[in-house]
């Protein structure tokens, strides 16, 4: 950012008196929602961790007992599993997927603002919608999805209601919708790659796969490390298409840990179990953004300037 | 010398081999396109078409007539006028206070110095990150304590202001001259007309990114009215389609025709105003 060079007498000197509390009195409705609902919960959730607490009656404290238990319950175990399972499918894909459309659309053809918007209609979509869709597509008696298998010759597939399946077919819908998301921000990443760039490696006689791998790949460093991390820790996160799809089923095959958050503390009325796992949870996001927020920086240090 | 050239040139033509009329990433670009799109298709086909059709064996791919049949037995089945209702005040309200308190805060920490206020932001900042599972629990004991839960106000406090509206158009202020304001100043101008006559017009692309950003997030939302709401008028639409497949699971063309009432106004909204979505999008995620 430019530094303004400090005029004798600016009008904002003039005015800089008695700004504390008009700054103060526009910020109130903000901090009073953000702080109020956002950093007392995070410290209240601790405490709950804490405690025994069924949403209703006065709760009781019962120390570490909730992580204890957190440590050998086998469906928290599960979800876990799932959680992960589905996190290491779906990012890595909708990346991959994500830069190959983006690179394939970087380029004078007709029908780019078209095609975009084909990839990029699914995002906009809610995660209900496209369960109840899904449900419908994947049903395995009435859905198109086995009525086409059909005509292919394939046998009918349980989809959703296969233990062996569901998981990997949520990660099928998300990468429907949400690979549209990272074509959107590899476009404008690549977009400001500049062209000079491309250009001097194309005279110094770089070929194609050259110029993606050594010029191209590097110079969008920054954002796909980013879209790593926004992928990561909106997968670790998911809940709404899991419950309006499958509710955890069948036999706990896609319970992740939202689910199994929500379940202890909206359905089981275990709230203080619940909050230990929100908890668990949340150290987990923080890992993977320090180590990817690490990454981002070696990354930006070391390229080229 | 001439006729050489001629004959050389129709060689060269006669020996390049056959070419498509169209680039060859046509040919990766549109079958994968036509994928994206097809089970949206498919959403509005059997929204009309009739059960019978649908629950044949193979199902039909393509409606023999438009049969309205679902959309009709949603409308006297369910409560999807009330539900969308519910949405559209949501929405609405959540979008107009995002863009109210965003710009206020937003302005304060853009053109005023005051105390606290890089300890504010960062707080603020650093709050984007918390996990919503992370404050669930205690937003709905909040929300109880409030006297909230089971009315759509549960679902509108939590999101009057969140941090990345007042981050977004605090960036998009710090990026206007301040000149514009100065002159402002010396016809005697107060904060808030600065604010809201010269600041605010021009701030039309950051306020579409904060409209759109709330909107997609609070009309897609299932979560938070799962967990706050309990009488089904009080639903938004999500939460009432949920509810809905799971009582008329075998009335498909019914939950289709709702699905699609629930679907409708973003795409439609998305369809109208791509620009602005795909630029809102973007910056959601170039800003980190």
């Amino acid at each position: 950012m430019p530094r303004r060079l400090p005029t004798p007498i600016t009008l904002a000197a003039r005015r800089r008196h008695g700004e504390t509390a008009t700054a103060w009195t526009y910020l109130s409705p903000s901090v009073v929602v953000i702080i109020g609902l956002s950093v007392v919960p995070v410290v209240w959730s601790l405490l709950l961790s804490f405690q025994a607490n069924d949403l209703v009656t006065p709760s009781r404290f019962v120390g570490l007992d909730n992580y204890a238990a957190l440590a050998k319950d086998p469906h928290f175990a599960q979800s876990v599993g799932n959680t992960l399972l589905y996190t290491v499918c779906y990012v890595p894909l909708s990346i991959v997927l994500g830069l190959a459309l983006a690179l394939a659309l970087n380029r004078r053809i007709r029908f780019v603002g078209l095609y975009r918007t084909m990839f990029v209609v699914p995002f906009v979509i809610s995660a209900t919608a496209q369960g109840v869709l899904f449900s419908f597509v994947l049903d395995p008696q009435f859905g198109v999805a086995n009525s086409v298998l059909h005509h292919l010759g394939v046998s009918p597939q349980g989809f959703l209601t296969d233990p062996a399946q569901a998981l990997l077919v949520l990660v099928a819908i998300t990468l429907w919708s949400g690979t549209g998301f990272c074509v959107v921000i590899f476009l404008a990443a690549l977009q400001d790659v500049p062209a000079t760039l491309i250009e001097a490696g194309r005279l110094d006689g770089a070929g194609r796969w050259q110029l993606l791998r050594h010029i191209t790949l590097p110079a969008i460093a920054p954002v796909t490390v980013f879209l790593v991390l926004w992928q990561t820790i909106n997968s670790l996160q998911v809940f709404d298409l899991v419950y309006v799809t499958t509710r955890g089923g069948p036999l706990g095959s896609t319970t992740v840990i939202v689910y199994f958050i929500w379940e202890q503390a909206f359905r089981n009325f275990t709230a203080g179990y619940g909050a230990a796992a929100a908890y668990v949870l949340a150290i987990v996001l923080l890992a993977v953004a320090v180590v990817l927020r690490l990454a981002r920086h070696r990354n930006v240090q070391g390229a080229p300037r | 010398m001439t006729a050489t050239i001629a004959v050389t040139t129709v060689d060269a033509k006669a020996k390049r081999p056959w070419r498509l009329p169209f680039s060859p990433w046509h040919l990766l670009l549109a079958p994968l396109a036509l994928l994206f799109v097809i089970p949206l298709l498919w959403l509005v086909l059997s929204s009309v078409m009739s059960d019978a059709e649908i629950n044949r064996f193979p199902p039909a791919l393509w409606p023999s007539a438009i049969d309205l049949g679902g959309f009709r037995y949603v409308l006297a089945n369910a409560l999807f006028p009330t539900w969308f209702m519910n949405s559209l005040i949501v929405s609405a309200v959540t979008v107009l206070a995002n863009l109210l308190f965003g710009a206020l805060g937003g302005y304060a920490f853009a053109r005023m110095r005051f105390a606290g206020s890089r300890a504010l932001l960062a707080a603020m900042v650093a709050t984007m990150a918390i996990p919503f599972q992370l404050t669930m629990i205690p937003t709905f004991l909040v929300m109880k304590w409030l006297g909230l839960i089971d009315s759509l106000g549960a679902l509108i406090v939590p999101s009057l202001v969140t941090p990345l509206s007042v981050f977004l158009l605090r960036q998009f202020f710090l990026s206007l001259p301040r000149e514009l304001e100065e002159a402002a100043w010396i016809d005697g101008c107060s904060r808030l007309r600065v604010l809201f006559q010269i600041m605010l017009p021009l701030s039309r692309p950051a306020l579409s990114t904060v409209a759109v950003l709330t909107f997609l997030s609070t009309w897609n939302d299932l979560t938070w009215p799962l967990i706050a709401i309990n009488h089904d008028n009080r639903y938004t639409l999500q939460l009432g389609l949920t509810t809905f497949q799971g009582l008329h699971h075998t009335q498909w063309s019914a939950v289709m025709a709702g699905n699609l009432i629930t679907v409708l106004p973003v795409l439609l909204a998305f369809l109208g105003a791509q620009r602005a979505f795909i630029r809102s999008i973007a910056s959601s995620g170039l800003k980190g």
